[in-house]
């Protein structure tokens, strides 16, 4: 607990210590584990998993492109309001992608996400398929001077990573965390448990929409530019997303985490980006998937015991030693 | 008038084309609940091994056939044994996290071998034979042959599946796994078998791919999707179903290429989103106890 | 021939942590009819599991005619003849009867067990081959299931129960065909909840309870209230 408290404080002093790149480069982690701790939150907790998450990341950024350029809106008030804005059409797409299940709601969450980017690409007013960049006056208004600006938008990113995990461990604490670990194990069981289990899955996806958008909106800001291909990317906000975490442990929250910083750490030290890194990116996922499916974080944990969010539930017997409960799978 | 006969033909005859991209998927998840999400990079694969086909032996793309089917029916096979028959059991996510891996390595390894340069296969005179049906209405030679192969291939597949001792094993293993072992039936060799099978059907798929349009490694995830919103449209579990299914995709498509080329993926995609929102269970469900 | 056709040696099966059988032995000659027989959860099904490669084993655990395959792939098992009628039938839903049959055959041992002699076994499921096996009454179910067993044309055919659920004329109906199946010279087990129906039809038992031998003995050596205590564990 301490230890974290510490960090945090000597990340939130990183304008102090770090220069323009990183604070760049840790703008882009925070980023990553926020995007992955929320797909995470879908799939490894509550079972549903996306390959369309890409679509909130573009809603999100689109979103705030269309309000600062159409209506001049400051770009800080438009992060959070991109989310809202981007919760409200999940709970549209909820209605349609919620019909099919297990593997075909994967591929339907990938429908989902190029129909947005085709939507996209028609709107000419933000950029069609060439896309668009922001005003330059708006962007210059949010701080006085362009190093504040990059101080500003840090924490922002800072802020944004932190309240991104604060609200999933609120959520996996509450009782819909228990709802979902129920679901989880077995949506039968949990149903006749009196779980409503529609309404709960429909709950974390457009939670996850929100958040997911909010955190697009913000990382489209700090690019200064869209367009359709870039901000609907599968590769960047799906793949890379998918290897991280898988990499880095499903279904804990301390996983993406691992997983993002091993990704980064990766990518500065392998010169060569782009296809040899993805092709060893999908390798060492399917390495991980079959040969250590709890992720590096999985086996850590395994071996020391370690847990840095406290979510693991114990089952005490009366007059034996309190045993761990089946947790995270 | 003749224009909108002319558009919907081009929609039925290019449908054949995803019904088969359609077939492949929709076996594989009969058989063991596996989505295939490397299955739209697998037709490109096989597009390329085309290209390298008749590039090396300097045969006809059609002839390619002869070498390319039963080589994707062999990765297939291996595919299947070796990788992804560790995957299968109760959890959802280690079939589809593998398959997403598997996709991703296959479209990187084809774009560092091949380059993403555009390419396409040529089939020489018979790609601009074109025939008159009636008046002002025509139709190209080589989208014919490839409509009647694809009906050709769902009738096959129909055929295999009900009424031979394979088919047999593959509904009763798709059924009951335990069972099925009792009865002396090897699940690892028969899911090998249905995933041989849907290779060698991605890999006519992936020929005639290459020799109607360019190719090249990024395209494989929206063949997928056409796919499976073929099987959608048509109702799972149905193979003339997923036929029906894929013509209506590639109606949807033509006319709102029509309307507006911008418009053609759109279009197919919203009649997909139409058929979820109003029939999930697609137009010609099977319904399975 | 005095060595076993099948050997069951000091079996021990487990459902992940939980132990269902505990040292279980038994043995079943060859021609022979043997019933287990016990409450629900004494082990029956477990150990027809087992036998037929569902559940691990340890190889020499279990014998067939001398040869250890505990452990074995159940299809290996299948191939080796042993049969078994699962609990509740198992046919498959989206086969024909005929279908059943066919696939109970597939691994054409030699015998003299094929879709006519079946057929005239159960006269009732020719009539019936063409529909769904979901479409047959529980009887003709469990008639269906037999014969698909008996297509494999095994040296042991293990009957998980086939009286459940059946209404007694029905049962009494498939009970008289059982001979028939012994005398072509399969050895059969049976495990069964009707004790006084596996009494008639068999010439040993074994009566399980909590996963272990509690009594066993000749069928018609064992006294009502002998098998009472071994069943129930009073």
């Amino acid at each position: 607990m301490v230890l974290s408290v510490v960090a945090l404080a000597a990340l939130a002093a990183a304008p102090l210590w770090g220069g323009r790149d990183d604070l760049q480069l840790l703008s882009q982690i925070y980023a990553y584990i926020a995007l992955a701790s929320l797909w995470n939150l879908l799939a490894g907790y509550a079972g549903l998993v996306s390959v369309g998450q890409q679509a909130y990341v573009g809603l999100g950024a689109y979103i705030l492109f269309a309000f600062v350029i159409l209506a001049g809106m400051s770009p800080l008030w438009a992060i959070p309001l991109a989310g809202i804005i981007a919760a409200f059409a999940a709970v549209s797409v909820a209605g349609l992608v919620f019909r099919l299940r297990g593997h075909y709601f994967a591929i339907g969450t990938w429908i989902i996400a190029e129909v947005f980017r085709l939507l996209a690409s028609q709107v000419s007013v933000l950029g069609g398929g060439s896309g668009i960049s922001l005003p330059a006056a708006l962007v210059v208004a949010i701080a006085p001077s362009r190093q504040w600006r990059d101080f500003l938008e840090y924490w922002i990113a800072l802020a944004l990573v932190v309240a991104v995990l604060a609200l999933i461990v609120l959520l996996l604490r509450s009782r819909y965390g228990l709802a979902l670990k129920a679901i989880r194990d077995s949506e039968l069981a949990a149903a006749c448990s009196g779980v409503d289990v529609m309404r709960a899955k429909v709950l974390v996806y457009v939670v996850t929409a929100f958040a997911t958008a909010t955190v697009g909106a913000f990382i489209f800001l700090q690019r200064l530019r869209i367009s359709p291909d870039a901000a609907f990317s599968v590769n960047d906000w799906t793949a890379f997303v998918i290897f991280i975490t898988v990499i880095g442990g499903i279904g804990r929250i301390e996983g993406p985490i691992v997983g993002t910083v091993v990704f980064f750490a990766l990518r500065q030290t392998l010169a060569d980006l782009g296809t040899i890194y993805l092709l060893m990116l999908g390798a060492v996922a399917i390495v991980i998937m079959l040969a250590a499916p709890k992720g590096i974080w999985g086996l850590i944990v395994e071996r020391f015991g370690w847990q840095v969010f406290p979510l693991e539930r114990s089952v005490v017997v009366k007059g034996a030693p309190a045993a761990k409960a089946p947790g995270e799978p | 008038m003749t224009d909108w006969i002319n558009v919907i033909f081009q929609g039925v005859l290019v449908g054949g084309l995803y019904a088969m991209f359609a077939a492949g998927l929709s076996l594989i998840f009969g058989v063991m609940r596996l989505v295939n999400i490397a299955h739209g990079d697998l037709i490109v694969l096989a597009a390329y091994l085309a290209l390298v086909t008749t590039a090396t032996l300097g045969i006809g793309p059609l002839v390619s056939l002869l070498v390319v089917v039963p080589l994707m029916a062999a990765i297939g096979y291996a595919l299947q044994r070796l990788l992804l028959n560790r995957t299968l059991g109760d959890d959802l996510l280690p079939p589809l996290l593998v398959t997403f891996g598997l996709s991703v390595i296959i479209q990187n390894a084809l774009l560092t071998v091949f380059t993403a340069d555009s390419l396409k296969l040529q089939a020489g005179a018979i790609e601009q034979a074109t025939y008159r049906l009636f008046d002002g209405v025509y139709v190209g030679l080589l989208p014919l042959l490839q409509f009647v192969v694809a009906v050709a291939v769902i009738g096959a597949l129909q055929f295999v599946f009900y009424r031979t001792a394979l088919g047999r094993a593959f509904r009763a293993t798709a059924d009951n796994q335990a069972v099925a072992q009792l009865m002396g039936l090897d699940n690892r060799h028969v899911f090998a078998l249905a995933m041989a099978l849907s290779l060698a059907v991605v890999a006519i798929a992936g020929v005639f791919l290459a020799i109607r349009a360019n190719f090249d490694p990024s395209i494989g995830p929206a063949r997928l999707i056409f796919g499976f919103e073929a099987v959608i449209i048509g109702g799972l579990g149905s193979l003339w179903g997923t036929l029906v299914g894929g013509l209506v995709l590639g109606v949807a498509q033509a006319i709102g290429a029509h309307l507006d080329p911008g418009w053609q993926l759109l279009a197919g995609h919203i009649a997909f989103l139409l058929i979820l929102a109003v029939r999930p269970e697609g137009l010609f469900p099977r319904i399975r106890t | 021939m005095c060595e076993p056709l099948l050997a069951v040696r000091s079996l021990d099966a487990f459902y992940g942590d939980f132990q269902a059988l505990f040292g279980l032995s038994m043995e079943l000659m060859a021609g022979e009819a043997v019933a287990v027989i016990g409450a629900n959860g004494a082990g029956k099904s477990t150990l027809f599991k087992s036998i037929a490669g569902l559940l691990r084993a340890r190889p020499d655990a279990i014998r067939l005619a001398g040869e250890p395959i505990g452990g074995m792939a159940a299809h290996a098992i299948a191939a080796r003849g042993i049969a078994l009628v699962p609990e509740g039938r198992g046919l498959f839903p989206s086969l024909s009867v005929e279908e059943n049959l066919l696939l109970g055959g597939q691994l054409k041992r030699p015998g003299p067990w094929n879709l006519q002699s079946i057929y005239e076994l159960f006269p009732p499921l020719a009539e019936l081959r063409h529909l769904p096996s979901t479409a047959l009454s529980g009887g003709q179910q469990q008639m269906a299931a037999i014969g698909r067993g008996l297509m494999a044309n095994p040296k042991v055919l293990l009957c998980d129960e086939i009286s459940l659920g059946l209404a007694p004329i029905v049962v009494r109906d498939i009970y008289g065909r059982l001979g028939a199946i012994v005398a072509e010279g399969i050895s059969l087990v049976l495990v069964e909840q009707d004790v006084v129906r596996a009494l008639n039809a068999t010439q040993r038992v074994y009566c399980l309870q909590e996963g272990r031998v509690a009594l066993a003995g000749a069928a018609k050596d064992l006294t009502a209230e002998a098998i009472a205590a071994a069943y129930f564990g009073v």
